[in-house]
């Protein structure tokens, strides 16, 4: 452990903005990935079931 | 109306390459790979803020290595796996080889801005330049622009299949790029070198370091191998809704 407190840690010897802003869009684009995969899987499944509705009502 | 299109596979790849039993083995696998990926990086922050020590050269801003070199590996990673599988679906007609090149390729995509953008707010403080037209970085522009043609070619065809095709051939000629990439900080008199020099400097520091490096790479391997079987279902699903085998999953 290196970091007196962590107002130092946050400071990360005065490159906190290019160290945070890289951390920062890692984090955010990670996060923006997963849940633009749950909204397409959910669409999938939606779509799915319309079809499956669809086409059980064709065959009635 | 029930259109059954499990066929059985031409060449005898493992059961695996039946869409039905990768969506359902995909669907348990995914939390395994996302935990992991998760503890995975917990670990890895912590070795890299808390036991790596301050490079005594560039400082603190050295940190963002923990996340520009995995990106960058995974970046280049993914587009050879990529290829890879986008050739085998063109070489023997595979569904699936197609459709797991289609889920790789935004996450690689990812990677690679991910890799451009670190190594921006890298080089700023390290040499002054946000941006620079250096051999590494413009061939990893390169792979970035590489990743988003070949999904806006996928996308701008309709039918799946021949999409598969063109976007396949794309994926294929781009790997020359992946030499280049690696090389390039030997072929050419190159900006990016700096931060792999302080790695072997200090044998001590380089211990942590490298463990820290490792142990975040191996986190977002983990992550992409989620996000792609993730996104290969999705896919699966929206080109198969007609098919029994996918309205039954969709209920589940």
């Amino acid at each position: 452990m290196h970091w007196a407190s962590w107002q130092e840690f946050w400071a990360m010897g005065g490159a906190a903005r290019y160290v945070w802003g890289a951390y920062g869009m890692v984090v955010l684009a990670l996060a923006a990935e997963m849940m633009l995969l749950r909204a397409r899987l959910r669409r999938a499944r939606e779509a799915a079931r319309r079809a499956s509705h669809w086409s059980n009502k064709e065959a009635e | 109306m029930q259109a059954e299109t499990i066929r059985p596979l031409k060449f005898g790849l493992h059961r695996f390459a039946a869409p039905p039993e990768f969506y359902r083995l995909a669907g348990r696998l995914i939390p395994w790979f996302g935990s992991l990926a998760a503890v995975l990086a917990a670990c890895g922050l912590y070795l890299a803020f808390f036991v790596a020590p301050t490079d005594f050269q560039q400082g603190e801003v050295y940190r963002i290595i923990f996340i520009h070199v995995p990106a960058a590996w995974m970046a280049m990673f993914i587009y050879a796996v990529m290829a890879f599988w986008a050739g085998l679906g063109i070489a023997f007609n595979t569904r699936m080889s197609s459709i797991w090149a289609c889920a790789m390729a935004p996450t690689g995509a990812l990677m690679a801005f991910l890799a451009l953008w670190t190594g921006a707010l890298w080089g700023r403080p390290a040499w002054g330049a946000y941006w620079a037209w250096d051999a590494r970085m413009t061939s990893t522009l390169i792979l970035l622009f590489l990743y988003v043609g070949f999904m806006a070619l996928h996308g701008a065809i309709d039918d799946p299949r021949r999409a598969d095709r063109a976007a396949g051939v794309l994926a294929l000629v781009g790997v020359v790029n992946l030499p280049i990439i690696y090389f390039s900080v030997q072929w050419w008199n190159s900006l990016h070198q700096g931060a792999s020099i302080s790695l072997t400097r200090a044998p001590t520091m380089a211990a942590t370091m490298l463990e820290a490096m490792l142990v975040m790479t191996l986190a977002f391997w983990m992550y992409s191998i989620a996000a792609s079987l993730a996104r290969a279902r999705a896919i699966l699903l929206e080109r198969e809704k007609r098919t029994g085998w996918a309205q039954q999953a969709a209920l589940e």
